[in-house]
């Protein structure tokens, strides 16, 4: 469902799974809930809105990602609860000379260049976290 | 029955770029076999651990080269991968095989070469062993997986990152000062006298890492024997039992969400492992834990039960984990002080615990040593294995 998730961000929605039997959102898609193992799951649109949990920039950066360095690698609590893992839009420099744990931010989709061992041959979409106001 | 280490033995831990991964095996093995005492006919299986051989030596089916370099003809030999984890849970196979009377005798061990591969294909080749969709993407590293616990265990136990980051370096001072004491460790006469300024002011890898906060990579080879309570009492005049081991899994690394700082398939792991050996952590005497980097060590003691969450980066910094503490930590160095031959460290742990049990670790022996804990890691929280040795 990876691709259909890439795809879906690349046009502005954030997709999950709602679980039928607990209620909880599991994002990106699995087969299962995340929270209770459950197949019982509809496809939704999430808000794409969270806060950020914790990060980390970058410096040295495996073969094939060597031209993006420095960039910040965070994880967000989506408003819905799962936390989802992308990159950060800001400078380096603000992200080490600031505190941006708990920041409110939205995602949206960058298209990079691909790399022989990824999945996707000639591009990766990457999800990006925006901050907001 | 119970399963018995008979024979221990591992490369020196550095660059070997003029060894296959086999010959790192071999010469393990070699050692493990002297040390064991014991007929190479007597071994009747090879449980093998390698996390990255296809992309480090385009090698990837090497269980059957290494039975056969070693003369171990069309002997079953199995590869387990379990990235960093491998040659534990091939160690962890290996006993339960033998427990349940498949085996008398046999041979786990690994072998890496990440150093000889180069930063480039090194870094990458780790990151294999995140999630390959949705965190390789992002470019998440090993050094970002813990950068992210890192800055999110400062935050939830209210720490300030820059007294943090102060508190876990003594993990990389602690582990430096034995690895230099080591002769089989890579940086074996290196960093002894390291200080937590050095490591605060060493190239920031992946904020709020440097590169002293890192393990390096590492080429080498590990190898133990293992053997049922009958061979074992037969031809050794101190064997080490194996008393509880315990395996667990988990996903990627977003999907744990608060639990990126509990390692919640290591607390799994460690509480079969003492279940199975009906002890608590406070029998145990000292413990080998999977230090991938500093704030690994930290998280690494309380998950396993050692200390109270939040609580282990204090008493890192007061010295409880080191020799004269109370609770030991990384003897050998660890995999920041000794190196992390990836698919050999596993069974490198093992090689400590057990020579320190004998009580012939003398570079750097725990006194009165009678049980030990070794804790592997794979992957950003995905392959646990805890593993208990003691003697009557
Ligand atoms: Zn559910």
């Amino acid at each position: 469902m990876f691709l259909e998730f890439f795809k879906s961000l690349q046009e502005g929605k954030l997709i999950g799974m709602k679980c039928k039997d607990c209620g909880s959102y599991t994002c990106p898609p699995k087969q299962s809930c995340n929270k209770c193992s459950s197949r019982n799951l509809e496809k939704v649109t999430m808000s794409g809105r969270g806060i950020v949990k914790t990060y980390t920039v970058t410096y040295v950066a495996p073969m094939g990602y060597e031209k993006e360095v420095p960039y910040i690698v965070a994880l967000v609590e989506l408003e819905e609860g799962p936390w989802i893992i992308g990159r950060l839009d800001v400078e380096a420099k603000i992200a080490e000379d600031n505190d941006l744990t708990e920041k409110r931010v939205s995602v949206f989709a960058k298209e990079m260049p691909g790399e022989i061992f990824y999945p996707l041959k000639d591009k990766r979409i990457v999800p990006y976290f925006r901050l907001e106001g | 029955m119970r399963v018995a280490v008979i024979g221990v033995g591992m490369t020196r831990f550095g660059k070997h770029p003029e060894k296959s991964l086999v010959d790192l095996f071999a010469e393990a093995f070699w050692e493990a076999l002297n040390d064991a005492n014991i007929e190479l006919k007597d071994i009747e299986a090879v449980y093998f651990g390698n996390f990255v051989g296809e992309l480090t030596d385009g090698s990837a089916n090497l269980s059957g080269f290494v039975a056969d370099e070693i003369g171990l003809k069309n002997a079953p030999a199995i590869r387990y991968e379990g990235a960093c984890a491998s040659s534990t849970v091939a160690f962890r196979e290996a006993v339960r095989a033998v427990k349940a009377g498949y085996h008398k005798c046999v041979v786990v061990g690994g072998a890496e070469k990440l150093l000889s591969a180069g930063t480039a294909i090194g870094t990458r080749a780790l990151a294999t062993a995140v999630d390959g969709i949705y965190e390789m993407t992002a470019g998440l590293t090993f050094p970002g997986v813990f950068a992210l616990a890192a800055r999110y265990y400062g935050k939830k136990y209210e720490i300030p990152l820059q007294k943090l980051r102060e508190m876990i370096a003594y993990v990389s001072v602690k582990n430096h000062r034995y690895g230099a004491m080591n002769p089989k460790a890579q940086f074996y006469g290196k960093y002894g006298d390291l200080k937590v300024e050095d490591v605060l002011n060493s190239k920031m890898i992946c904020s709020p890492l440097t590169l002293l906060d890192c393990c390096p990579m590492t080429d080498g080879g590990s190898a133990v024997i293992i053997a049922n309570e009958k061979f074992a009492k037969d031809v050794c005049d101190k064997p080490v039992y194996v008393l509880g081991t315990g395996q667990a899994s988990g996903g990627s690394l977003f999907r744990q969400e608060d639990d990126i700082i509990k390692a919640i398939p290591r607390k799994k792991a460690a509480e079969m492992a003492f279940k199975e050996a009906k002890i608590t952590p406070k029998d145990v005497d000292f413990v080998e834990v999977h230090d991938c980097f500093t704030i690994a060590e930290i998280i690494a003691l309380e998950a396993m039960g050692f200390f109270d969450y939040g609580t282990a980066c204090y008493a890192t910094a007061e010295g409880v984990t080191s020799m004269d503490g109370d609770l030991p930590v990384n003897p050998d160095g660890g995999l920041i002080g000794k190196g992390h031959p990836v698919g050999a460290t596993g069974t490198s742990q093992i090689y400590t615990a057990v020579k320190q049990i004998r009580g012939e670790f003398k570079w750097n022996q725990v006194k009165n040593a009678r049980i030990a804990m070794t804790d592997t890691l794979g992957g950003d929280f995905g392959t646990l294995v805890n593993v208990i040795l003691g003697v009557d």
